[in-house]
């Protein structure tokens, strides 16, 4: 009886720190990177954390956070989507050439009209990948050779037409005169990837991408979960083409480099390549982290040229140390506190 | 069975046995041979729109043009297959190219050809030998460990070059534009490492562990490969392919160009090939024959488009197309055989 309450005691005051363990999950190298890269931060540029700035630096995380959540989506049901970076690119092209035929457009119908294209790009991704079978590796890099050459076969190679002020509000404009529109739409985007994970539905989205077969036997419609992933993804690349478009105006290369610094981003958030394991918060964690590195380096004066080097030394220490195996570490740790686990 | 007759039978019955299996499940089905139907196809096609137009196809000088635009892409992808074969990937081919491309062209502006090639190849083997360490010893997932190899490599070559840089002896550019009666010499170069990759992947024992390897991972560790070693071999091979892509790209253009590798885009492209020549990305399938037809495939529907004066960004839009297009038939003939 009194050794059960001892027990009851020491399990409660254990529980605290063991639930924050567990809740970090996989994604605690990132929080601890993140966490870091903040403090750096902090210390090189004082003024780093004034509301103004700090939301500044939110703004311009916004699309790499937006694409993360979605490419999160696909990685963890075991699939890739390459695509996402020309969709930032047509979106931004398609929209100015719009805004060229029909200057008075009004925002919010464009605005509608890239989410539903990407939408649909996502569709055929997720069709493709799923019903004729092809690795949504290749699907994902056509869709991309696709997109990028139907931007410059249409433009020309030189994309003309403007953004209307009312479009570009979106990405550079903000509410009640402080809050950036971006920050406002990063942090939905991601309130919607977090609730959607919670819900039945990523549930079916992890379990698919953990192992299809059992998902399938336990009825799970694995195709359909993954097609709306790649909807999702689609959708959420042309969001990030909104901000995109809104901040840094009208490019053929708006895109270029996004798909790859979003899977960047997710398997920073310790998110496993192939599926089935991860969280979405870590995963956009890990695109806050690199656009917290991206400043760093920045603010430390590293040239242009070496930020990249230094992007790729990160990037692999931080993924080599959250797959290291630490199990014999552990292990040593728990026979040295008399077989109980700290 | 065959064990018996092996020992009963005087003549070396067992091994044509097992040889004679394998080819007689891969007569059409096998996309090795389906690649190159299809580049015939592609080929009698373009022959007959481009005659339909008024041109002639298949003249000498356009095929030579076209065999000698599959060099670069093709040594890449051999050894991308090599790569693949394993169940990894190699995602920093196309800077490993431009790095090399500069780094035998100013070699060579001031050193001998041969220390420029060593050079490069010595660059190479440590790019794929830091490849392969990544993958196996840090247990980082292929794709994210070549991807930050070649953001470093970027670094590196954005932080030294800014632009070409060195030149190239005229000795040297031989590889890049002579002849031997009508076949560009560096046909040869080609021809003589898809050869060597040939060999090593269906020859030797190294050979069959890559596809035990690609195969299953676990399998085949269980049964005695060295898995890891299997796997930081097939980067360093891959690796020195791409080196010789590298010096044959800096015999062609005279000069390093830190752009070389990142425009044609070689990292996708060459995967590409190699899947639309039939090797499962997932590893373990397929080959080095099956990779020179996509290659084939890719620079012939270039050749055609070129011809037919079609707009050079309309091709990117096609070339998706027929990639995914390809890949999709195989998967539907896959799922067939094994239903």
């Amino acid at each position: 009886m009194s050794s059960q309450t001892a027990e009851k005691a020491q399990a409660s005051t254990a529980a605290p720190y063991k639930r924050v363990v567990r809740s970090l999950g996989t994604g605690a190298p990132v929080y601890a990177l993140l966490v870091i890269l903040l403090v750096a931060l902090a210390s090189t540029d004082p003024g780093f954390y004034e509301p103004d700035r700090f939301l500044a630096f939110v703004k311009r995380a916004a699309p790499l956070v937006i694409l993360a959540a979605g490419q999160y989506l696909v990685i963890v049901c075991g699939e890739f989507d390459l695509s996402v970076g020309a969709i930032v690119t047509a979106g931004v092209v398609a929209a100015a050439e719009v805004y060229g035929s029909f200057p008075d457009a009004p925002w919010p119908l464009i605005t509608a009209g890239l989410l539903l294209a990407g939408a649909a790009t996502g569709l055929v991704s997720g069709l493709i990948t799923t019903r004729l079978k092809v690795p949504s590796f290749i699907t994902t890099l056509g869709m991309m050779l696709i997109l990028e050459g139907a931007v410059f076969f249409w433009t020309g190679g030189s994309p003309h037409g403007q953004l209307a002020e009312g479009f570009r509000q979106m990405g550079r404009g903000t509410a009640m005169g402080w809050l950036p529109w971006a920050v406002l739409a990063c942090l939905v985007a991601g309130l919607v990837a977090v609730l959607l994970m919670r819900s039945d539905f990523g549930r079916t989205l992890i379990a698919t991408g953990d192992s299809e077969r059992a998902a399938a036997l336990a009825g799970v419609r694995v195709h359909r979960a993954r097609v709306i992933a790649f909807v999702l993804s689609g959708a959420a690349a042309a969001l990030a083409a909104v901000l995109v478009g809104g901040f840094s105006g009208v490019s053929a290369q708006a895109g270029r480099g996004y798909e790859f610094e979003a899977i960047t981003a997710v398997v920073l958030g310790g998110v496993v390549l192939g599926g089935g394991r991860g969280s979405v918060v870590a995963a956009m964690a890990g695109a806050f982290s690199l656009q917290a590195l991206f400043t760093l380096l920045n603010l430390q004066g590293v040239s242009g040229a070496l930020e990249s080097t230094v992007q790729g030394v990160i990037v692999i220490a931080a993924v080599g140390l959250g797959a290291a195996d630490w199990s014999r570490l552990r292990r040593r740790r728990i026979h040295s506190s008399g077989g109980r686990p700290s | 069975m065959s064990g018996t007759t092996g020992t009963t039978g005087t003549t070396v019955a067992p091994p044509p046995a097992v040889k004679t299996r394998a080819p007689s499940r891969s007569r059409l089905t096998d996309p090795a041979v389906g690649v190159w139907l299809a580049a015939a196809g592609v080929t009698a096609l373009g022959w007959i729109v481009v005659a339909a137009r008024g041109g002639d196809f298949l003249t000498l000088s356009n095929v030579v043009g076209i065999l000698q635009n599959c060099v670069a892409l093709g040594l890449v992808a051999v050894g991308q297959t090599a790569v693949i074969l394993t169940g990894s990937l190699d995602l920093s081919v196309a800077y490993l190219i431009s790095l090399g491309t500069l780094v035998a062209a100013t070699t060579m502006e001031d050193g001998s050809v041969v220390t420029a090639v060593l050079a490069v190849l010595a660059l190479s083997a440590a790019v794929g030998l830091a490849n392969g360490l990544i993958v196996t010893g840090l247990k980082v997932n292929a794709f994210i460990a070549t991807l930050g190899t070649a953001f470093i490599l970027r670094g590196w070559i954005e932080d030294n070059y800014t632009g070409p840089a060195g030149k190239v002896p005229a000795s040297f550019q031989h590889l890049g534009y002579d002849r031997m009666g009508p076949i560009p010499v560096s046909l040869f170069l080609l021809a003589a490492v898809a050869a060597a990759m040939w060999l090593i992947t269906r020859r030797t024992r190294f050979g069959h562990h890559l596809y035990a390897t690609g195969g299953d991972e676990h399998a085949a560790r269980l049964s005695g490969v060295r898995t890891r070693r299997t796997i930081i071999a097939a980067h360093v091979l891959c690796s020195l392919c791409v080196g010789a892509a590298a010096l044959f790209l800096a015999s062609r253009l005279g000069a390093g160009a830190p752009w070389a590798g990142t425009e044609a885009r070689y990292d996708l492209e060459s995967i590409a090939a190699v899947v639309l020549g039939g090797t499962v990305l997932a590893g373990g399938r397929g080959g080095v024959a099956g990779t020179l037809g996509g290659v084939l495939v890719l620079a012939v529907l270039d050749s055609v488009f070129n011809q037919l004066g079609v707009d050079p960004f309309f091709k990117n839009v096609v070339r998706g197309i027929v990639i995914i297009a390809a890949v999709a038939i195989y998967a539907r003939r896959g799922s067939r055989r094994s239903a």
